[in-house]
């Protein structure tokens, strides 16, 4: 017993895929998240003190900043990270009321916030921090996937994506089924080698990131190298000096 | 982790109770404690009173607790669901052995049966409390095979040195009681000890790399944090403890909760009257001081994965 049926072969699993190349690290998907659910399916995101020395408040998507590898070869990444609706989600299995659940029809895992007792222990089994408890409420909350927009008629076809993905100006998130291997996200994750996080933790994440591509060694149309040019070896000369130098080099 | 103080006082307390608890059912059915009505309410009693004060000291950390019932429903699954079951079905037995002991004077028969039982129940509810930390895989001071065998051992020992306090305080000192209790302990401290050293010398397979992907680039490290002041997450996963504070608390733990019990449990069965009582009551109380500040530890050195969004190197 795992208390969600495992999906089976071809079922449908919606998901994120995030584009670790392109995000430009600009926090809008975390902001137009907590726009749309503070009015959404898990309504409020309790904010608490949010205007004084000690503001603290939920949120289910939040951007971090990594730097990996070293100068000259290290990259900034900006790295956004929302619950991943994994495949085997422990944060259910362990819910003792069942108030945790995974959809069967999509894969989304979800929290009945009438039945919710608050007792942490999901949040404690995530173990990516998917899951913040609103104190005020009593209950636990996490990422939707935005259920009350993707399948919402009331919205013009192309809006009915989650809010970070509708929002990203960079275009660095993608939402689709990722059970079907002929979807664009799909497709987007094969050609990219888009990959899940801390696979050795046995969660079987469906959320998939895209590595940053190879860095350039060149500067755009221009050509010039990337790197800056080694200091002049006249750099800690007289400036009449360094003027004559370029004078007599022409 | 954070140390909450409710779920502190829970695991000793219950811990203590369930021991109880289950050494006079087997002890009553083996004839090695007083059959006399005053001792059956006044240790059956103290057993109640510890793992009833227990769970209501581990509903006071819900965000509802007035839904607490509905904890009982995924048993099929959820370890914290199980311990909630076995809590509750304990009760049971224990309500039958106590009033039949205590009210009605009779300590064999059903009565034994009914002692007999409240001991596999207050053993199946500490296998199930220990059992709640040690399925959790994001946290390695927790998911591992030394859990289990010292919070059971833990539980026995204490409710062990309750015991032999009773027995002494009774004048019906029993070797047999002393001699449970000092093994408990040696083999509460033994699993205490390999846990410790597990801990000290193995790290989660888990990197700031496999959290982020991003190893192939190289070595990774937090630039930005997502925000700026704590939220839930810093507040409950990212508690951390000072190595030398936590040096010297595994030095208070281990002589509060171990060393000097055991030496007191020992002494006892050679002392007379009074000074039995006393050195076994000392260790008692000792013990279960002892084992809040290891319970302390428990949640203190246990690092938590989601911290290697945070900067952390290791889990
Ligand atoms: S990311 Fe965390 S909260 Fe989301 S499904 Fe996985 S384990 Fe559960
Ligand atoms: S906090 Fe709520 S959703 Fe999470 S395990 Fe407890 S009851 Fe289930």
């Amino acid at each position: 017993m795992t208390g969600y049926a495992e999906p089976a072969a071809g079922a449908k699993k919606l998901g994120l895929v995030i584009d670790l190349d392109t995000c430009v690290g600009c926090h809008a998907c975390a902001v137009n998240c907590k726009e749309w659910n503070s009015g959404g399916h898990s309504a409020p995101m309790t904010d608490l003190d949010p205007y004084g020395a000690n503001a603290d408040g939920v949120w289910f998507n939040r951007v971090h900043t990594f730097e990996a590898g070293e100068s000259p070869e290290s990259r900034t990444v900006h790295f956004p990270k929302s619950c991943l609706h994994c495949e085997k989600p422990a944060c259910v299995e362990v819910c003792p009321t069942g108030a945790s659940y995974k959809r069967a029809e999509d894969g989304i895992v979800l929290v009945n916030a009438d039945t919710c007792i608050g007792c942490k222990l999901c949040s404690w089994a995530c173990p990516y921090g998917a899951r913040e408890f609103d104190a005020d409420e009593g209950v636990m909350k996490k990422c939707t996937l935005c259920i009350d927009r993707i399948y919402n008629e009331n919205l013009a076809a192309e809006e009915r994506v989650p809010a970070c993905v509708s929002t990203c100006p960079a275009s660095a998130r993608h939402f689709g089924d990722l059970g079907d291997p002929q979807s664009e996200v799909s497709k987007l994750v094969e050609a990219r080698g888009g990959y899940a996080l801390m696979p050795e933790m046995g969660y079987a994440p469906v959320n998939r990131y895209l590595p940053p591509r190879a860095a350039k060694k060149t500067v755009g149309c221009t050509g010039a190298e990337a790197e800056l040019a080694k200091p002049a070896e006249t750099a800690g000369l007289h400036p009449l000096l360094r003027w004559m130098d370029k004078v007599l080099s022409r | 982790m954070h140390p909450a103080f409710s779920v502190i006082f829970f695991t000793v307390a219950s811990g203590a109770g369930y021991g109880l608890l289950a050494l006079l059912g087997i002890g009553n059915a083996l004839g090695l404690v007083p059959a006399d009505r005053v001792f059956g309410l006044c240790s059956l009693g103290l057993a109640t009173a510890l793992i009833t004060a227990g769970l209501f000291s581990s509903t006071a950390h819900l965000g509802h607790p007035e839904r607490a019932w509905r904890a009982l429903s995924q048993w099929r699954t959820s370890w914290l669901s199980r311990e909630g079951v076995a809590a509750l079905a304990a009760y049971v037995p224990l309500a039958a052995f106590g009033i039949g002991w205590a009210i009605f004077g009779g300590v064999d028969g059903l009565v034994a049966i009914a002692g007999l039982l409240g001991a596999i129940l207050a053993f199946a509810t500490v296998y199930a409390t220990a059992m709640i930390y040690r399925s959790l895989k994001p946290i390695h001071q927790w998911h591992n095979r030394f859990v289990v065998p010292g919070y059971l051992a833990m539980a026995l020992a204490s409710g062990a040195a309750l015991l032999n306090a009773f027995v002494q305080i009774w004048g019906r000192p029993q070797l047999a009681v002393g001699v449970v209790c000092a093994v408990a302990i040696v083999v509460a401290l033994f699993a205490k000890q390999r846990y410790w050293h597990f801990i000290d010398t193995t790290k989660s397979a888990s990197t700031p790399e496999s959290a982020t992907g991003l190893g192939a680039i190289g070595k990774v490290r937090l630039f930005e944090a997502p925000h700026t002041e704590e939220n839930y997450l810093l507040k409950e996963m990212g508690y951390k403890i000072a190595r030398k504070h936590a040096a010297k608390l595994r030095a208070i733990a281990l002589n509060a909760g171990f060393h000097i019990p055991l030496a007191l449990t020992l002494i006892a069965t050679a002392l007379p009257g009074t000074l039995a009582i006393a050195a076994s009551c000392v260790a008692a109380i000792l013990l279960l001081a002892g084992l809040a500040v290891e319970r302390w530890l428990f949640f203190a050195e246990a690092k938590h994965s989601v911290m290697l969004y945070y900067g952390a190197q290791t889990a």
